[in-house]
Parts: C-alpha cells; sequence; structure tokens
C-alpha cells in the first residue's frame, strides 16, 4: 500500500511538473513554455529520452496537431474520406512528434525572447521572437501562430522561422507527393509511417 | 542597327514578362523530372564539396568567419544599388549607399561592419526582386546545375544582374569604375566564399531538413519561394489558407 500511494505521488509530480499550466495571454504562454522547454532541455540530469518524452507530452497538449494535420492536406481535406482522414491524423500526429523531437534537440542549448504581439483576429495571434544559438550563429527570427478560439486554451499552429512557414513548406511538400500519386492519402500515409518506423 | 537590337532585346523581354505575369498565381514545375535529376546531382556536388568546405570553414576562428561573411555581404549591396534605383526604394538606398561607403572605408574593405552599428541595414535586392516588385509573377518553377532551384523569372533576373551589378562590371567584364577593376577569377572567388558562408551558417537547418522531410525536393522548392516572396515583398506576413481552416 505504502508502495503504491508513493508510486501515485511520483505520478503526480511527474504529471504536475511536465503539464505545468502556462498563462492565457498569448504572448507570456510562449514566452512560458518555450523557455520552460529550453530549460529542461538543458537540464542535464535528464537523460535524451526523458527530454524527449517532455516535449512530446508539451506538443500534445499546446500545439494544435489537428489542425495542422487538416492544413497540411490542403483542400483535399474537404473531399476526403473521413475514416481515412483519421488515419492520416494518426500517422501525422506520430510523424509530427518524431520530426519535433528530434529538431528541437538541436536548439536546445539557445537563448530565447518574445519581442512583440500582433493580434490578427479574435481566432489569431502572431508572437514575435527571436533565438539567440549558444554556438555564435546569428540571430533567429521566430513567430509563432497562436490560435486563440478559445481563450481558455491557447495553441500553437505554426512556427514561422525568419520568414519560413514550417506549416506551409509542410503542406507544400505534401501537395507534391499527394499531386504525383493521384491525390491518394493512402500513399501519403504510408510515406508518413515509413519514416515514423525508420 | 545598333537600336534594333535593342528594340527586339526589349519585345522579348515583354512577351516574357507579360507570360510569367499569367501565370503569377501558381508557381507550376517546368520539368518536374529534369530538375529532380539536376537537384540529385546538386545535392551530390553538395556532399563532396560544399559541405566538406562549410565544416571547415565553420572551425575557422569567429573573427575570420565573421570578417569573410561582412566582405562578401559588403560586396553583395553593390548589386542592391542599381535596384533600389529601379523599384524607386530611395530610404533603401541610403542604407544601400551609406553601408557600402562607410563599411569599405571604416570597415576595412568590408571586413567589418560598423554601418550596422549606426542603424544602416540594407536589404539584399536583386534584379528577379525588382521584376517581382514590378508585379511579375515567377513564372515556373526549376532546378539549375550548381547554381540551385530558382524560377522563370529569377533566372532572367540572374543574368540581368550581371549588366547591373557594378561588382560585375569591373570583373567579369574588366571595367574600370573609380579607377578599379578586377577579373573574372575575382567574381568567382566571392561568388564561392559568399556560398561556402552560407552553407556554413545553414549547415545545422540543412542537415535538421534532410533528416525530417519525406521529399527534400518539395521542401527546399516551398522554402525557396516563401523565401522569394517575401523579400519582394519586404515582409513575411502571410495568412495563406489559415482563415479558411475554421470555416
Amino acid at each position: 500500500m505504502k508502495k503504491f500511494s508513493i508510486f501515485l505521488i511520483l505520478i503526480f509530480l511527474i504529471f504536475s511538473s511536465s503539464l505545468k499550466a502556462y498563462s492565457l495571454n498569448p504572448k507570456d504562454f510562449v514566452n512560458e513554455l518555450v523557455n520552460d522547454v529550453i530549460t529542461k532541455l538543458g537540464d542535464e540530469n535528464l537523460n535524451t529520452d526523458q527530454k524527449k518524452n517532455f516535449v512530446r507530452e508539451i506538443a500534445l497538449e499546446h500545439v494544435d496537431i489537428k489542425a495542422l494535420s487538416l492544413y497540411t492536406l490542403g483542400e483535399l481535406r474537404k473531399s476526403s474520406d473521413s475514416e481515412v482522414l483519421v488515419n492520416y491524423q494518426k500517422s501525422f500526429e506520430k510523424y509530427f512528434l518524431k520530426s519535433l523531437t528530434s529538431r528541437l534537440s538541436d536548439y536546445s542549448s539557445s537563448k530565447f525572447e518574445v519581442l512583440s504581439s500582433d493580434k490578427k483576429s479574435d481566432n489569431y495571434t502572431i508572437v514575435n521572437s527571436k533565438v539567440k544559438p549558444s554556438d555564435g550563429s546569428p540571430e533567429i527570427e521566430i513567430d509563432w501562430r497562436v490560435y486563440t478560439k478559445n481563450p481558455e486554451k491557447p495553441l500553437i499552429r505554426d512556427l514561422i522561422v525568419e520568414g519560413l512557414s514550417l506549416a506551409r513548406t509542410q503542406k507544400e511538400e505534401f501537395a507534391s507527393i499527394l499531386s504525383s500519386n493521384n491525390n491518394d492519402i493512402q500513399i501519403l500515409i504510408n510515406k508518413l509511417d515509413e519514416f515514423i518506423k525508420n | 542597327m545598333h537600336i534594333f537590337k535593342n528594340i527586339k532585346f526589349i519585345i522579348a523581354l515583354y512577351i516574357m514578362i507579360s507570360t510569367f505575369h499569367v501565370s503569377a498565381k501558381a508557381t507550376e514545375e517546368c520539368f518536374e523530372n529534369t530538375s529532380r535529376a539536376v537537384f540529385k546531382f546538386n545535392m551530390a556536388l553538395d556532399e563532396i564539396v560544399l559541405e566538406p568546405l562549410a565544416k571547415g570553414y565553420n572551425k575557422l576562428p569567429d573573427p575570420i568567419k565573421t570578417g569573410t561573411s561582412n566582405f562578401t555581404s559588403n560586396i553583395g549591396v553593390l548589386l542592391s544599388i542599381p535596384n533600389n534605383i529601379l523599384q524607386g526604394n530611395f530610404k533603401q538606398l541610403g542604407h544601400s549607399v551609406g553601408s557600402f561607403a562607410i563599411n569599405t572605408s571604416v570597415g576595412i574593405l568590408g571586413f567589418l561592419n560598423p554601418a550596422e552599428k549606426i542603424g544602416l541595414k540594407p536589404h539584399k535586392e536583386d534584379v528577379g526582386q525588382t521584376l517581382g516588385s514590378y508585379g511579375v509573377g515567377p513564372g515556373c518553377y526549376f532546378v539549375l546545375p550548381v547554381l540551385g532551384p530558382t524560377t522563370a523569372r529569377d533566372s532572367i533576373g540572374m543574368i540581368a544582374d550581371t549588366f547591373v551589378d557594378p561588382f560585375a562590371h569591373i570583373t567579369i567584364r574588366e571595367k574600370e569604375i573609380f579607377s578599379t577593376s578586377g577579373n573574372s577569377l575575382d567574381y568567382f572567388s566571392v561568388r564561392g566564399a559568399t556560398a561556402i558562408d552560407f552553407r556554413a551558417d545553414n549547415n545545422q537547418n540543412i542537415e535538421s531538413l534532410k533528416k525530417n522531410t519525406i521529399d527534400l525536393y518539395s521542401s527546399l522548392k516551398s522554402i525557396y519561394l516563401q523565401d522569394r516572396e517575401n523579400k519582394i515583398k519586404n515582409s513575411i506576413q502571410n495568412e495563406d489558407e489559415w482563415g479558411s481552416l475554421d470555416n
């Protein structure tokens, strides 16, 4: 029983530390979230898997992966069979998380600063920030597209790195695969699954 | 006779520009299969030549890397000057002329960048961007051997660059400007150094992209086209399709 209580406390501690509540204001939300991630990635007491798990949990909670998956499908999302769409979203989520965890480790020792924010509509706010890599490379400007339709739960939908939208790049990459395969989503799903396995 | 030649050139250019304008909305591929083959060749070339050079360059002391980067950027500003005039962007013209004058003199031939410290930040402009600012669409997309991704508009711009770029005049054409001249070797050395500096700066990003894409060719195409779009607009605002996602 005692062991079980300790186990429960540990579970609670793990969840309370990883799923920390961030501010609802988009600017503060991005600032707190990214600095939290950078701190965790720089923590020498955590091993690579723990860091990746942390990033994965953060992404699942604070990135609008579902919307991102639909966006990257372009107009095809409107005409696709719902079952295929669900399968695509499952594969996309795994693909996104694998790709994200590998990318974030590259920038783990950078300095991050939020500069300003620009409310585009009730649904979107763009938060402008800059990252100073620790290796002395030039500063990188990153804009965050935060979805604020539900003000109680801001979600990240896109990262615009030096003017290059990661979501748009992904969408155009998928569009090329789809157009050379008769717009067959199953082929795209197969390619995503192949990437996840490797 | 010379006038007729010029008129023919202008008419040909006008027809090409009109054609691109019609297809300005979507950047289609000119000949995708060939471009993909050229892309493979370029990637192999990058692996054998550019990547090792960039990795070696990254091991150099920071002052040497910064100095080289400043030097090549300063020469690059020369191409921006005529394009600032062609675009009627006189504020940027001030930045370009001021930056080049200060960095070449006080900044010891451009190896230092004191102009940035006093707030002069020239944007890089070329003829492709100038045509874009006139409303000329990109036309179709293709990949050139060694030179990489381009569009119909930008490839014409690239040729035109060598006619309006003062640095190309004094090197490739061996003309004299302000008692300064050079040769083709100078031109290609600076272009080579610019390419190595760019590759070295982006080494981590390129590696990450190679690792995380399913179709690297399409990713790089998207990145190239977004970058050109932003440079033409001198802005990074793009609402794209996000608005319609919630409808």
